[in-house]
């Protein structure tokens, strides 16, 4: 029922846009702000196909309230690779290492993986698995995904 | 799939989350970490006519000591509990059992306080908060009251919140040098809701003497679940001579474990008493007791 308007930056782009109180901030995103990177599937917080970036850390985006994002800072899957179309170090090693089939939940593996990639604590295999836990790929891509991840915590940080 | 309409306020304090409460009455629901309360306005299981979101109040979130206990706001994420260095030292179980919690996603948001006021049977915090012996501190417009974590839920999603009323805090009291916590459960896929799951907490004096235990299983009963009888029956005993398998038998005596499409009540008394052995195991072996 009730509207609000709402500051965010996105991929680093301000973002003004007045919002109901009910829409996720998965809708947002991709309706709003025509960033349909961002997948919706269950909608309901199981699948983790929606997952972003808030604020540096990865969450469920059709379990947070796009009023709520108001003046945090979100980042999706468009916003990873450079401009000029390099991949990101995540986005390539799930390339080498066939980590996506039909490519519908790979957003929201790309941006846990980015922002554990990225955090300024490291990270091990076994903490990256863990946190996979929270995605579901249907074509059972998991092993290519997993070799990924092998590749990501093996290799020397470099963006 | 999609919430239906509601009214949104941002609250600015905890004073003012209350008096919002006071204002909008029973319809009202608070939103913290959202992770249980969006998926039901999703699936419209939820109808709140407006929702006051605590999400902003700085005095809310935080882990601290306060005099013999360990202050954690309701706002607190649980991957800040996680982590926090109070709670690995003073409350060990809590930070072990917030591994168990949902998902490293699902974790950046959630909180303590709305874990422990949803009162999910099957759900980690309540059961620890119940094993613990924590003390839940409950605000509205007219004050403030504490309630004892094993006189706080009813019945399965059902608690002592009354309407205009929301938990400020979690308090967790110290327990003494040489405790021992463990937690486990068993759950078909990580991050699913558990099929038995039990938390454990033993004081043990220089002596090798059992002096205080906290036991509760969640996904057991309706409600956490305090193991009584097996808590009982272990203060006093020397750990080393301790029958472990006749404790969890014990410990299983306590429940009510239901009938569902992912296990029968049956079953999980059985699997219950091997994982109660196995988490007793576990806290022991920390004394270096096999």
């Amino acid at each position: 029922m009730s509207d609000h308007t709402i500051q965010t930056k996105i991929n680093g782009n301000v973002v003004k846009k007045t919002v109901a109180a009910r829409k996720t901030l998965a809708d947002f995103l991709r309706v709003d702000c025509s960033l349909t990177g961002t997948h919706i599937g269950c909608e309901h917080g199981v699948c983790g196909a929606c997952t972003v970036m808030v604020d540096g850390v990865a969450v469920r985006s059709c379990l947070m309230l796009a009023v709520q994002a108001d003046g945090a800072e979100i980042r999706t899957v468009e916003g990873v690779a450079k401009e000029d179309g390099t991949l990101h170090r995540v986005q390539q090693a799930l390339q080498e290492e066939h980590g996506l089939q039909c490519g519908f939940c790979t957003p929201g593996f790309v941006m846990t993986l980015v922002s554990l990639v990225e955090r300024k604590e490291p990270i091990d295999e076994e903490e990256m698995k863990a946190a996979l836990s929270g995605h579901i790929c249907r074509c059972t891509g998991y092993q290519g995904i997993l070799r990924a991840v092998k590749k990501l915590t093996a290799a020397p940080a470099k963006a | 799939m999609k919430p239906p309409a509601f009214d949104y306020v941002v609250a600015k304090s905890a004073d003012d989350a209350v008096a919002r409460l006071a204002e909008f009455g029973a319809d009202a629901s608070v939103i913290a970490g959202g992770q249980s309360l969006v998926p039901m306005l999703a699936l419209r299981l939820a109808r709140p006519s407006v929702l006051v979101d605590i999400n902003r109040v700085a005095e809310l979130s935080g882990a601290m000591v306060e005099g013999s206990a360990l202050r954690i706001g309701a706002m607190t994420r649980q991957n800040t509990i996680m982590r926090d260095p109070l709670v690995i030292k003073h409350a060990p179980a809590l930070a072990a059992a917030t591994r168990l919690v949902g998902h490293h996603q699902t974790r950046n948001r959630g909180t303590i306080g709305g874990s422990i006021a949803l009162g999910e049977p099957a759900s980690e915090y309540p059961a620890t908060a119940v094993a613990l012996g924590a003390q839940i501190e409950v605000k509205s417009k007219g004050g403030s009251r504490t309630i004892p974590a094993r006189e706080f839920y009813e019945a399965a999603y059902t608690t002592k919140l009354k309407a205009g009323e929301m938990i400020a805090s979690v308090n967790f009291p110290h327990w003494p040098e040489g405790t021992v916590m463990a937690v486990d459960e068993i759950a078909r896929r990580p991050g699913d809701f558990a099929l038995t799951g039990i938390i454990v907490a033993l004081a043990i004096d220089n002596g090798g003497k059992i002096t205080r235990a906290g036991i509760a299983w969640f996904g057991m009963a309706q409600t956490p679940c305090a193991a009584v009888q097996a808590e009982k029956a272990l203060v006093g005993q020397a750990a080393v001579k301790l029958d472990i398998p006749a404790t969890a038998a014990l410990a299983v005596a306590d429940t009510e474990p239901w009938d569902d499409i992912h296990a029968s009540g049956a079953y999980r008394r059985i699997v219950g008493g091997r994982l109660a052995a196995r988490v007793i195991k576990k806290a022991l072996a920390m004394k270096g007791i096999a």
